[in-house]
């Protein structure tokens, strides 16, 4: 690039690495979260009642003793709530605070705001619940027994799949399973709610949905939902957990608020965040496939079932896209997914990064494993031979036309780059070698689908302003939760009116600056929120453009924006002249911009369309090693490809991909939620619940961005959405643990291996091999 | 009396807050430095870490929710706010994590620029290990890691020299009904033990420290261990090494390093180095924790424990220590003063394993120590003692017998990993389940027998 060309350039603009806007202040320690925020003087702090029991009816509580104690200034119950008790996302009756029925461990039945916190939680230590307990439900496979779901069952239909499979030269069938995950975010749900005049609430909630939010609070006061604002400036993480849960938080702190008039803060403590609010759903999923010679699936029918837990929350739609995504990047001529979300007496489960997703991969790259092992081939031939192709194979079992595909070319260019097939015989020769200590190899390709399942939450708005100054206030629906999204919506605008990035101001995500938004989730924050914002500074230049046409008495067709000025012919302003220029010709600098993404449409009862406007491609293989004695196992080298069309900002999806892939290969080895038999998560704080660390992230990690890859569907500057598909990449992290497993029998056997593999699932899977293989030692 | 530490450079003589609070609280709430934050009360995340200056100079990294108040005498704190100011540079520390991309969502940043400020403060040369190590009681969401890794591999600057100030000691800090006191010698700490037999015996108070800020407790009263001279000495002489009871996991290293490699490689797995910074094998040991790393070790070692009461001393071998779950032979009024192991023989195969779901800053399913004498191929004696298997760290007799008398050979190894069976009767927890527990201990014999063979093949993914 030639130097005249750079200083050509506007600083921060899009497709470059500028960094976190927080940088700085994160590392100084600056960044205000919610719970650094200054304190009010009368502020309260709040504590929660928890049920000790998974299900049981609420006999009496008595809350004397707790309302008694000094410092203490509400001591609050269901039946205290002045509006409706309910803050489902999806369906309805899904309470904050126990009705007369607790239905799991940790469900709230009281809430207490007090003095400081150690007062609030002393008085709930002091409430007296007399409960009559009940049989309680809690696993997947009890509530399969019963029918026992939250919303009905889901079925995906193409073809006649009984039929495809039985008129295959071979079938097979088995079981897998998966775990959940939680989210761990390092700043547990917070919410401080304030009250207003005329019983307004203003509420500072750590969320991914502030819009869900408002409407909760509203919904819980019973006020309009013009008299509730949300505001939050970035959350300590979310990953899908602060989407619908922290409604519940926030709610809460703000029945506190309104009824003691007084600021509320309502904080959970790490272990009542994890026990209190939801997680990944895990997964029951039984295939039948019948399939060719080659591995070629003719015929599939796959059962998955989620626990959802008590209530509903998101979960049909966390199942959807584990229905829509049972295909992974492999075309299903004749299916039959079916998915049923089982009620049970454990914690709501809720969305997380992937969202379904994921879990249905698992499904399917078992299923393809599995295949792989009934002909005596190579599953990465399986893979091949079902990848989606152009003419008759290439739709979707939900009817959307893949025409995008590139899933081929990247897995062949990743192949290529590591020399697979080498490092594939230097694992056998290995194993060749170690009795005690084996290696497992593997590739995942993934193709996942972007946009909301339901086509009505594709939508966005935003609002710039340019004062005259020429410096640019920045506001839009989206959140900030570490992912960089604040900071790619201001490149674009940059961008748009063409000036140093360092102009614009970004602010906090506010309810009453842009209404009605959707969740900052489903990756789709840049799609989204770069579109609106794009949309509002695209009006605003053009009114600009037009008084510079005025001003320089060409027509407007001659006015361009480059690099901070504004140049006609030989003539130019600067932005900030012309920004006061505009003022002065009474021509508004203010605009609110809009953005619904087209083309996407959504059947729920066929469970047919286009849900997603585009798809997300990536590969990865990953080489692991285990110890056949212990079980403890290793990444000792995973390379990813990503496709992330013409990056908005490389530097943050690069962090975006890594910090994805590391989750995902917790969720699948380390991360183990742990209930005992009466249903309580024993697994609850990082002592127990363990996340990987630097030393578990592999010591080679080579990571690369697809080049020359623009999205075919004009999204914000041909950019794709990168929050959710690099995590299902930490699959081949899962698949070479099996592959590891495997070769302990001479691979002749599929492992008995689900999620996650932990040391000891994997040494239990080594033993069970070592007895199918008839080698006892 | 009150206590004097030095906060970002500032002298403060603190007398006003209760001596149950925690250094986190006492940060954000009562000094308003708001960049330390909570990520999990129980010195997992390390959100809330940050550093310290002991008299001696040397700066370390700690766990601010597990400290309190009283346990910052004498020393100087330097917390996030304290490394650079709002109209000057950063930090290189700081600088390298922007330049790297280091930080996202930013509530784990301030912890680890931290602990990555201790770090550089001592001098270590930065390799992926030394950084994993630095970092390994750090917990990171949102980056991976790499980045951060990246950032701590990329500061190149020289340990800044300050001469820490000379404070005056605080022996006894009291706020109402609550007593903190600091004994400075071995006599002064028996008395108060004796005039205070329900006082909580705080050495690091990496575990007890939990109960103020998680269980949000008062403990009324607290004897430190931290200040008794006696109590910090480290001494090898006749054929033993003896660690007084309030010496850290990092000052015991260098000479666990020196006589039993492989228990020193397992100290280092000990929590994280804010932990070990804080903690002490003594408190280990006290704490008598089924799960507990060190005990095995010393059992296995053939360490005594000297206690030390108002009758003066008295030695218990570290076997007949741990007397029941969480139980141990020390009387009311004893204290534990010091823990004497003998110094290994050069023919000695000595092996420490630790087996859990995460390697680094992970509680044990199961520990198994080994010390083993082999002469002319023939098993002369053994000791071997696991952690996790019972409700007591505890001797292997049957595995032991085993071995004792047998040729070292492989057949003998699954002979006594097998007889551990007789030996365990296992719980199955969310650590682990009975099953794995027992497959495992046995299988460790395996794994020392491949050990104990220079010209056999790696078995630990670690060492790959």
């Amino acid at each position: 690039m030639s130097t005249a060309r750079q200083m050509d350039q506007i600083k921060g603009g899009v497709h470059t690495d500028v960094r976190h806007d927080s940088a700085v202040n994160h590392v100084t320690g600056r960044s205000v979260f919610i719970d650094d925020m200054p304190n009010v003087p009368g502020t309260l702090h709040g504590a929660l009642v928890k049920s000790p029991h998974a299900h049981a009816v609420i006999k009496s509580i008595d809350l004397n003793a707790a309302r008694e104690l000094t410092g203490v200034h509400a001591v609050l119950v269901a039946d205290d709530i002045p509006g409706r008790n309910d803050v489902a996302p999806i369906f309805e009756d899904e309470p904050i605070l126990a009705k007369g029925l607790v239905e799991y461990i940790g469900h709230p039945i009281a809430a207490i705001a007090a003095d400081s916190m150690d007062i609030a939680r002393a008085a709930a230590s002091m409430v007296v619940v007399e409960y009559e307990e009940l049989e309680p439900v809690l696993t997947i496979d009890e509530a399969l027994e019963r029918e026992s779901y939250t919303s009905p069952p889901q079925i995906m239909r193409r073809g006649d799949s009984a039929r495809g499979i039985s008129d295959a030269p071979h079938q097979i069938s088995g079981e897998v399973r998966c775990g959940g995950q939680d989210h761990f975010y390092l700043e547990s749900h917070i919410a401080l709610a304030v009250p207003q005049e005329d019983r307004d609430m203003l509420v500072y909630s750590s969320t991914q949905h502030p819009t869900e939010v408002q409407h909760g609070v509203a919904t819980v006061l019973g006020l309009p939902v013009n008299a509730v604002t949300t505001e939050i400036r970035r959350m300590g993480g979310g990953f899908g957990g602060k989407e619908s849960q922290s409604t519940i938080i926030a709610a809460l702190a703000a029945l506190m608020a309104d009824k003691t008039r007084q600021p509320v803060k309502l904080r959970l403590a790490r272990d009542d965040d994890m026990v209190i609010t939801g997680k990944r759903h895990d997964f029951l999923f039984r295939y039948e496939v019948g399939f060719d010679d080659t591995g070629r699936i003719e015929g599939i029918d796959i059962l998955m079932a989620s626990r959802a837990g008590n209530v509903a929350d998101l979960s049909s739609s966390v199942l959807v896209r584990a229905l829509c995504h049972g295909d992974n990047a492999y075309y299903l001529p004749n299916a039959h997914i079916h998915g049923y979300p089982c009620k049970t007496n454990t914690v709501s489960n809720t969305g997380f990064r992937g969202f379904g997703g994921p879990q249905g991969m698992v499904a399917i790259e078992t299923v393809i494993d599995h295949i792989a092992q009934d002909l005596g081939t190579d599953s990465d031939d399986v893979r091949r031979a079902n990848y989606y192709d152009t003419g008759d194979r290439d739709t979707t079992h939900y009817g959307q036309k893949v025409t995008d595909n590139i899933i081929t070319e990247i897995v062949d260019s990743l192949s290529r780059e590591i020399d697979y097939p080498a490092r594939k015989a230097a694992v056998a020769a290995f194993n060749q070698e170690n009795t005690i200590l084996k290696k497992g190899i593997a590739l995942m390709p993934v193709k996942f689908g972007i946009s909301f399942n339901l086509p009505t939450l594709n939508q966005a708005g935003a609002l710039v302003h340019v004062y005259t100054d020429g410096s640019v206030h920045l506001n839009h629906g989206g959140t900030e939760m570490g992912q960089g999204l604040y900071i790619k919506v201001a490149q674009v605008v940059a961008s748009t009116f063409q000036i140093d990035i360092d102009n614009v101001k970004i602010s906090s995500t506010n309810t009453a600056k842009v209404p009605n938004t959707s969740a900052t989730a489903a990756s789709s924050g840049s799609d989204l929120n770069g579109m609106a914002a794009h949309d509002a500074a695209t009006q605003i230049r053009d009114r600009m453009a037009g008084v510079a046409a005025e001003h320089f008495e060409v027509d407007e067709s001659e006015i361009e924006f480059r690099n901070n000025r504004i140049y006609a012919r030989n003539d130019s302003l600067s932005f900030a002249e012309l920004a006061q220029l505009t003022w002065e010709h009474r021509v508004s600098l203010s605009a609110t911009g809009f953005y619904s993404t087209p083309d996407i449409s959504w059947d729920d009862e066929t469970m047919t369309g286009r849900p997603f406007y585009y798809f997300s491609y990536g590969a990865c293989v990953s080489e692991v090693v285990i110890d056949t004695l212990t079980g403890e196992n290793r990444v000792l080298r995973s390379d990813i490809l990503q496709d992330c069309g013409r990056s908005l900002n490389p530097a943050i999806d690069l962090g975006q991909i890594e910090g994805a892939f590391v989750q995902g290969m917790g969720w699948l080895t380390m991360e183990e939620l742990w209930w005992d038999e009466k249903g309580a998560l024993r697994t609850h704080g990082p002592s127990t619940y363990k996340i990987p660390g630097s030393r578990d992230v592999p010591p080679e990690f080579n990571v690369h961005i697809l080049e020359d890859a623009p999205n075919r569907e004009p999204t914000i500057f041909r950019s794709k959405a990168i929050g959710e598909p690099p995590l299902m990449l930490a699959l081949s992290v899962w698949l070479a643990l099996r592959d590891a497993v495997a070769s302990v029998g001479g691979h002749g056997h599929l492992p008995n291996l689900d999620a996650p593999a932990t040391a000891e699932a994997v040494l239990m899977a080594v033993a069970d091999i070592q007895e199918r293989a008839g080698d006892g030692t | 009396m009150p206590v004097r530490f030095q906060l970002n450079g500032i002298l403060i003589e603190e007398s006003e807050v209760p001596p149950s609070m925690t250094v986190l609280d006492y940060l954000r709430e009562s000094e308003g430095l708001k960049g330390t934050k909570e990520g999990c009360a129980e010195g997992d995340c390390g959100a809330c870490t940050i550093a310290v200056q002991l008299p001696q100079g040397n700066v370390e990294a700690v766990n601010s929710c597990l400290m309190l108040v009283p346990q910052l005498d004498g020393l100087s704190v330097t917390t996030v706010e304290g490394l650079s100011q709002p109209d000057s540079p950063l930090h290189p520390v700081q600088r390298a994590f922007v330049d790297n991309h280091a930080a996202q969502c930013g509530f784990c940043t301030p912890g680890f620029v931290m602990a990555l400020f201790a770090f550089e403060q001592s001098g270590e040369a930065a390799t992926a290990e030394t950084v994993h190590e630095a970092i390994a009681g750090n917990l990171c969401r949102c980056t991976g890691y790499r980045p951060i890794v990246d950032a701590a591999m990329s500061v190149d600057c020289v340990p800044e020299k300050h001469v820490p100030p000379a404070l005056e000691h605080s022996s006894h800090y009291t706020d109402g009904d609550e007593d903190f006191f600091a004994p400075t010698t071995l006599t002064e700490l028996v008395k108060l033990r004796l005039e205070h037999p329900n006082a909580y015996v705080y050495a690091g108070g990496t575990d007890l420290g939990m109960r103020a800020s998680k269980d949000r407790e008062s403990y009324g009263r607290v004897i430190s261990t931290s200040h008794v001279s006696e109590l910090k000495r480290v001494e090898q002489s006749d054929g033993s090494v003896t660690l007084g009871a309030a010496v850290t996991y990092t000052d015991a290293l260098p000479v666990l390093d020196e006589i039993a490699p492989s228990f020193a490689e397992l100290v280092r797995r000990i929590g994280s180095r804010q932990i070990r910074n804080l903690g002490t094998i003594g408190g280990n040991v006290c704490n008598a924790s089924p799960i507990g790393d060190t005990p095995p070790c010393l059992i296995a070692l053939n360490a005594v424990m000297i206690v030390h009461g108002p009758k003066g001393q008295r030695e218990i071998p570290a076997e007949e220590f741990f007397i029941d779950y969480r139980k141990t032979a020390l009387n009311p009024d004893e204290i534990l003063e010091a823990l004497r192991i003998p110094l290994p023989q050069p023919d000695m195969l000595f092996r420490a394993y630790k087996i859990s779901k995460r390697f680094d800053q992970d509680i044990s399913a199961v520990v198994g120590a080994f010390a083993l004498e082999v002469e002319d191929g023939m098993v002369k004696s053994a000791r071997v003692a696991f952690g996790g298997m019972a409700a007591t760290p505890a001797r292997a007799n049957a595995c032991e017998n085993a071995l004792i008398g047998k040729p070292w050979v492989f057949e003998t190894a699954i002979a006594a990993g097998t007889a551990i069976s007789g030996d365990f009767t296992p719980l199955t927890d969310f650590r682990a389940s009975e099953d794995y527990r027992m497959r495992v201990a046995s299988n460790l014999l395996r794994r020392l027998y491949h050990d104990s063979d220079e010209n056999d093949f790696v078995t630990e993914v670690m060492s790959l």
